[in-house]
């Protein structure tokens, strides 16, 4: 049984309609990687999903009982609003400390409990915003570009961490990336948008299809046959894993 | 006890500084200063009305109050920048209220003091309607607390909840409108917007949580309240004035206090 079920959406801002008829469904444990050009209508696929937008056109199905995390796109916090990282997860309501410190730990950032969310460095926001996400123990992770203000190691890293979570936790992941190479990599399907899905299918699949590299060239395709080739070759892991110890570094 | 004027003054300045207080939090939060000041600016013309159709100045206050925010929320995002649309809108309503009142035959009424506020000269009956005012607006935000905080930090994130924002929105509006009803009498329609976000600033160096920033706002808001009082009793200043005074050198205070602690 499905996630959710989003069935011949469209979504319309005045005249400009941004989606049209689009449908997807999302599996248990899946990794989904959406990617289309600015102004696709990426962000409001996802906006829609979550209930911040009202479809013109269409609906979305949740199955019983779906609990949901969302990580923003870069969010501002107003220097004149004081919040602990601490107070800014137990917000949602009954939530206890070791859950504060596990979505932390699960998050890769077991040290900011004290910090003010406002003093955060880029890629330490992006790890709370995902450790808020994580705390509810959803079923179903929504990431709008997380990784935009990321250096290419901290967002590496930051994706690297996605996994690990979806192999713990076997939440699925819904996510909006412009990393092409690093996101497909790390997907079981890519649904390419442009104001309606293109294509889609496994990365490979969609690299391939002409809509993509009509959109966005041959040059990524190129970019996702070097990550094959890191990947044979193993790199990847240990490369990795030096990253998210120079992220930790610096963070602190 | 309350057959003083001094202590029914003090009662009224603290009930408006309790109320004021967790709602100035956010309107400092949510950028919405302008916002505080067009609602109070547009009270007047509330006033008039009441005076015309012989309502309670506070029923009036707040229905031209909430008038005033809806007819903000619908016009905004319409073609102009937030702080254009609230301008006209805040000196229109100011300007048509002194306007109206001058129509008003009859009835002579001291419009400085709806202006300036009038402390002294408050009621039994009107501090019933101030300490009614300030409870309901303290329950209905900590009633909404987590879910107006979470709408503050991020309307998309508020939505993955479950949240409505644009509801959180409405109870904020509602508390305005019953504190610049309530605050009138007190500070008057110039300076509420004052009562509102000069405690808030002062206690933001002081606080480290969303809570501890609102009750700090109380506390400042309280003392400025009855110091102020004193002050004006002792060097025979305007009361509300001196109320806002006594909040701004606080402000002052607890910057300097923060620049300090930085170089430390």
């Amino acid at each position: 049984m499905s996630l959710v079920q989003v069935e011949d959406l469209s979504v319309r801002y005045g005249a400009r309609t941004v989606l049209s008829r689009v449908s997807l469904q999302v599996q248990p444990s899946e990794i989904i990687t959406i990617v289309g050009p600015n102004g696709s209508g990426k962000t409001s696929l996802l906006r829609a999903i979550i209930g911040a937008v009202k479809p013109s056109q269409g609906r979305i199905v949740w199955g019983s009982g779906v609990k949901i995390g969302y990580v923003p796109q870069k969010l501002h916090i107003d220097e004149t609003l004081p919040i602990t990282v601490s107070r800014f997860l137990k917000l949602p309501g009954g939530i206890a400390v070791a859950d504060i410190d596990y979505a932390l730990a699960q998050a890769g950032v077991p040290e900011l409990t004290k910090a003010q969310l406002s003093q955060l460095s880029g890629g330490q926001f992006q790890r709370v915003l995902l450790a808020r996400a994580l705390i509810g123990k959803p079923d179903f992770l929504l990431l709008d570009e997380a990784t935009q203000g990321l250096d290419q190691r901290g967002s590496a890293s930051f994706y690297q961490q996605i996994e690990t979570v979806r192999q713990t936790t076997g939440c699925a992941v819904l996510m909006i990336s412009h990393e092409l190479h690093v996101v497909m990599s790390a997907s079981d399907r890519v649904i390419c948008l442009n104001g309606h899905v293109c294509c889609e299918g496994t990365p490979a699949v969609v690299a391939s299809a002409p809509e993509y590299r009509a959109l966005f060239g041959t040059g990524t395709g190129g970019a996702l046959a070097l990550y094959r080739h890191e990947h044979d070759h193993g790199h990847d892991h240990s490369d990795h894993a030096d990253h998210c110890h120079d992220h930790t570094e610096t963070a602190e | 006890m309350l057959d003083d004027f001094m202590v029914r003054a003090a009662l009224a300045g603290v009930g408006v500084a309790v109320a004021a207080a967790p709602l100035g939090c956010f309107v400092v939060w949510r950028r919405m200063a302008y916002f505080g000041d067009a609602t109070a600016h547009a009270a007047i013309l509330g006033v008039a009305l009441s005076l015309a159709f012989s309502m309670s100045v506070f029923v009036g206050t707040i229905v031209v109050a909430l008038l005033m925010a809806l007819v903000v929320s619908v016009l905004s995002g319409r073609g102009y920048a937030m702080d254009t649309l609230l301008g006209v809108l805040a000196h229109s309503a100011l300007a048509v209220g002194l306007v109206a009142v001058s129509f008003i035959s009859g009835v002579r009424i001291d419009l400085m003091a709806y202006l300036f506020g009038d402390i002294l000269a408050v009621s039994r009956g009107d501090l019933s309607v101030i300490w009614g005012g300030a409870v309901l607006v303290v329950v209905l935000i900590g009633w909404r607390w987590s879910a107006l905080l979470t709408s503050t930090l991020s309307e998309d994130l508020a939505y993955a909840s479950g949240i409505k924002p644009k509801r959180e929105q409405l109870v904020l509006t509602i508390a305005l409108a019953i504190t610049v009803a309530v605050a009138i009498k007190v500070v008057g329609v110039l300076l509420i917007a004052a009562m509102l976000i000069i405690p808030a600033a002062a206690a933001r160096p002081l606080s480290r949580t969303p809570e501890g920033m609102a009750i700090a706002a109380g506390l400042i808001g309280i003392l400025s309240a009855i110091i102020g009082l004193r002050a004006a009793y002792v060097l025979d200043t305007p009361a509300g004035p001196s109320i806002v005074c006594v909040a701004a050198i606080t402000f002052v205070a607890t910057s300097i206090l923060k620049g300090l602690g930085r170089q430390r």
